[in-house]
């Protein structure tokens, strides 16, 4: 391999790394979002478990 | 259909780009035949300015919306105007090492400070770099969206100069492809630069929707906690 060769591999490879690790970031932030989405799926299902109570004593 | 065809924009987004950066290193690697005076070096020339050209219109977008923020007061501009930003710096980074590899091969140095165009294309990154401190050291609202959007308007100002530099003031050292006479290469090279540009725009279009739709989400998500706290 002649040092032309070298360099040119160095440059794209640091672009295709570079590319990566932003793909991986985004990945890394989407599992985060998907599981602050299940979080507030649970919130919001316990919620209107209690609804129906809260909604008794205000009649009563 | 059209709305069907909105909601799958970015996945066909991604794939034009996959197709289009995998024609344009065909074309680099096939196509484009090795240049006379610099060898195979050259061939970095093909991601450079593509990449260059890329992170200038990322900051250019991000002035356009900061704009809007400040003449529409378009809230959602503001995030638009940071992610635009936030790429163009991605993208600056790229520009940066990049070159630098091709100026070590082809001048025998990392660096010039020689090089009007180097300087500036630096003094246009660290200033858009110096946008995030900005950004986060004001409270979110208002006041911040507008001292960002004033900023961004700001250096847009400076790639005019950071482009004309090179025209403007002889710069010898780093090479000038694109002059009044048109493109100073061979049509088949011009044709790898030109699917290049096309790949790193729709690769840069991909990324910027990418990270608009998570920070969309995730400025929802914050909102809909704060109403299920209550």
């Amino acid at each position: 391999m002649t040092a032309s060769e070298k360099y040119v591999a160095a440059a794209y490879a640091f672009v295709f790394v570079v590319v990566l690790l932003y793909v991986l970031i985004i990945a890394t932030k989407l599992a985060r979002l998907e599981r602050e989405v299940a979080e507030l799926t649970e919130l919001a299902r316990e919620r209107r478990v209690a609804e129906p109570e809260r909604k008794a004593v205000a009649v009563g | 259909m059209t709305r069907a065809l909105r909601q799958q924009r970015l996945p066909i987004l991604a794939v034009v780009a996959c197709a289009l950066m995998a024609a344009a290193i065909a074309s680099i690697a096939y196509v484009a035949p090795v240049d006379a005076n610099q060898g195979l070096s050259q061939k970095i020339f093909y991601f450079h300015v593509p990449i260059a050209l890329t992170a200038y219109a990322f900051f250019a977008w991000g002035a356009w919306k900061a704009l809007r923020v400040l003449w529409k007061r378009d809230e959602a501009a503001d995030l638009e105007s940071y992610v635009a930003i936030h790429q163009g710096v991605i993208f600056g980074v790229l520009t940066l090492v990049t070159g630098s590899i091709w100026a070590k091969i082809s001048w025998g140095v990392w660096w010039a400070w020689s090089s009007n165009q180097l300087v500036l294309f630096l003094v246009l990154f660290l200033f858009y770099a110096a946008y995030f401190m900005l950004r986060y050291s004001v409270d979110p609202g208002p006041q911040r969206a507008n001292l960002c959007a004033v900023y961004a308007l700001f250096g847009v100002a400076l790639i005019p100069v950071s482009f004309l530099a090179i025209r403007l003031a002889n710069d010898f050292i780093h090479p000038t492809v694109f002059t009044s006479n048109g493109p100073q290469m061979s049509g088949r090279m011009f044709f790898a630069f030109c699917l290049s540009w096309a790949a790193m725009l729709a690769l840069a279009a991909s990324l910027y929707h990418v990270e608009l739709a998570g920070k969309r989400l995730d400025s929802r998500l914050r909102e809909l906690r704060e109403v299920l706290a209550r």
